[in-house]
């Protein structure tokens, strides 16, 4: 196969030198999964704490907006995150809905188990690729917190409730700095092959950029499948989108985003934090991929908790639709 | 070996070759990203990011901007526009602004002219280069010039060759190159036929603007490929509206296609009169933080730009539509 690979590359760079347009061919999924993040990373980067019932509400309505995974809270101590601390009652509290999955965080053995007795069906675990990050985060080096997970998701699968890896600080770090490619794909391949299902790189700090992306996927690429990838963008620096679409033309399928862009950066005070999912969904609908989920009605659930938090939202699309002459 | 990439650095492009193998076993899946080593920014903000905003800017003001944007490195200011000014009263001191700037060595000042009277008030105040605004949408071609694009392409003929004979450049805009706010979808065929027109009367470059920021990678891919066939893409550029925060991707997906040439506004300037409150320009900081994060270069200085646009917000009291600007200027 690597005499096929030359000599297709043998005779598409001949081609270089007279009509370059001929390479050309970006190859898009036609299907987008999409994960809403909103009711978790959106809410818990938002200073005022919101009711219980505004949250069960808002998961909600999203549940009604064709979305297949909606991350509903994060079974953390109240103590670190008090917009959390009603993590039992949102979910026993919400109207799930069929073929809607609704997974929550689960830091440690102490929060899998509260989560499994509020009846938690998926749960996701939290690395960094940032060993500064992770002892500032969650008080612990990468290795350790590895083992934290690993003991989750030995319990996890034996109870048959697959858990979804996350991959922090993937592009950058608010202390480190730049971030070697190569440990993101370590600590992703561990998070796999200790049984996370899907493996979402994060974007923390939102510094990537089309070139960084590229760089890193590709090296994650090589250890775990892209079928098991998804990317967490965040806009910070407005590069969330055009990520997205690099991360697509490698063969991502999952994208992560916050209805309304609810959520801000801790690092860049007063900054935008999670891609808005409605931009995301201008952006994929536009394409001509599908993504089973209705526009309109995310707006919609965005304008609801907007309202309640009394702040414009972060999504342009939301904007421009609202205000359409 | 699940995946594979080549990069290839050719002339004027790096090229990345990539192998997917395991999305299917069966055949080999080439994707391919030619990305220029150096982009061209045409800074619009001081005209179209200003004539879209609603407070008046005095003429010293608008003046320090340009001074201040022609430090940073751009290498093309869009400094006003030579309409008359009862369309457009934002710009009615046209003529002030381009004899009160310092112009800088190696830095263009294009000036709007939309017909002959504005042309020869541009050549009078000392304009060097010009540029023409056409539509590929009927509708907003009447609405906005009051004229058919025909009879709008007559007008330019008329200011192109005057120009050509004084040897001042002529610069071409298509609108509406993604859709229009009249007429909704635009046929690619009929935004290749203007830039074509466009591009055979004379004008240097073509930029291609979605002037609703409607557009999205798809419809960017679909209109380049056509415009492509009748003006080629060294001539084209692209002005992409961030009004559904598509510009980026857009860019991106121009940049993919060959085109060197992105026209953006300091600070995101400039709304859009058909989405009140809505967005409009890309901001020229997030463009030049996305190209400089992939290693293209522009020879612009990101951070004084950043400081340009605090000047103009502080100026109009308001937030920066940049969020590079707005990151850098609150980081913990």
């Amino acid at each position: 196969s690597l005499n096929k690979i030359k000599t297709l590359v043998r005779s598409h760079v001949g081609g270089l030198f007279g009509h370059i347009a001929t390479i050309k061919a970006h190859e898009y999924p036609d299907f987008v999964k999409i994960v809403e993040v909103g009711p978790r990373d959106g809410l818990q980067n938002e200073k005022e704490i919101v009711p219980t019932g505004v949250k069960i509400q808002l998961i909600d309505m999203l549940s009604g907006t064709g979305l297949s995974v909606i991350e509903a809270t994060s079974f953390v101590s109240s103590k670190w995150v008090p917009q959390m601390s009603d993590h039992t009652e949102v979910l026993r509290g919400i109207q799930r809905a069929p073929n809607v999955r609704y997974p929550v965080l689960t830091p440690n053995m102490q929060g899998f188990q509260d989560a499994v007795a509020a009846g938690a069906t998926e749960v996701a675990v939290f690395g960094s690729a940032s060993e500064t990050f992770s002892r500032k985060n969650i008080n612990c080096s990468v290795d350790e917190s590895m083992l934290r997970f690993k003991e989750v998701i030995t319990l996890a699968k034996g109870q048959h409730i697959p858990v979804r890896g996350y991959v922090s600080c993937a592009l950058g770090c608010p202390h480190e700095g730049h971030i070697d490619p190569s440990k993101v794909a370590q600590v992703a391949k561990s998070l796999y092959e200790m049984g996370c299902y899907e493996i979402s790189l994060g974007d923390t700090i939102g510094v990537g950029t089309p070139g960084s992306m590229c760089e890193m996927m590709q090296t994650v690429m090589k250890e775990v499948p892209v079928s098991a990838l998804a990317v967490h963008c965040h806009d910070t620096y407005g590069q969330a989108l055009p990520n997205i679409l690099t991360a697509l033309q490698m063969g991502v399928r999952v994208v992560d985003s916050a209805v309304a862009g609810l959520g801000g950066c801790p690092y860049a005070q007063g900054s935008t934090g999670n891609v808005s999912t409605e931009d995301v969904l201008y952006m994929l609908h536009g394409m001509g991929i599908e993504t089973g989920v209705n526009l309109a009605k995310v707006v919609e659930a965005g304008d609801f908790i907007c309202n309640f938090l009394c702040r414009k939202t972060n999504s342009k699309v939301a904007q421009a639709s609202s205000k359409t002459l």
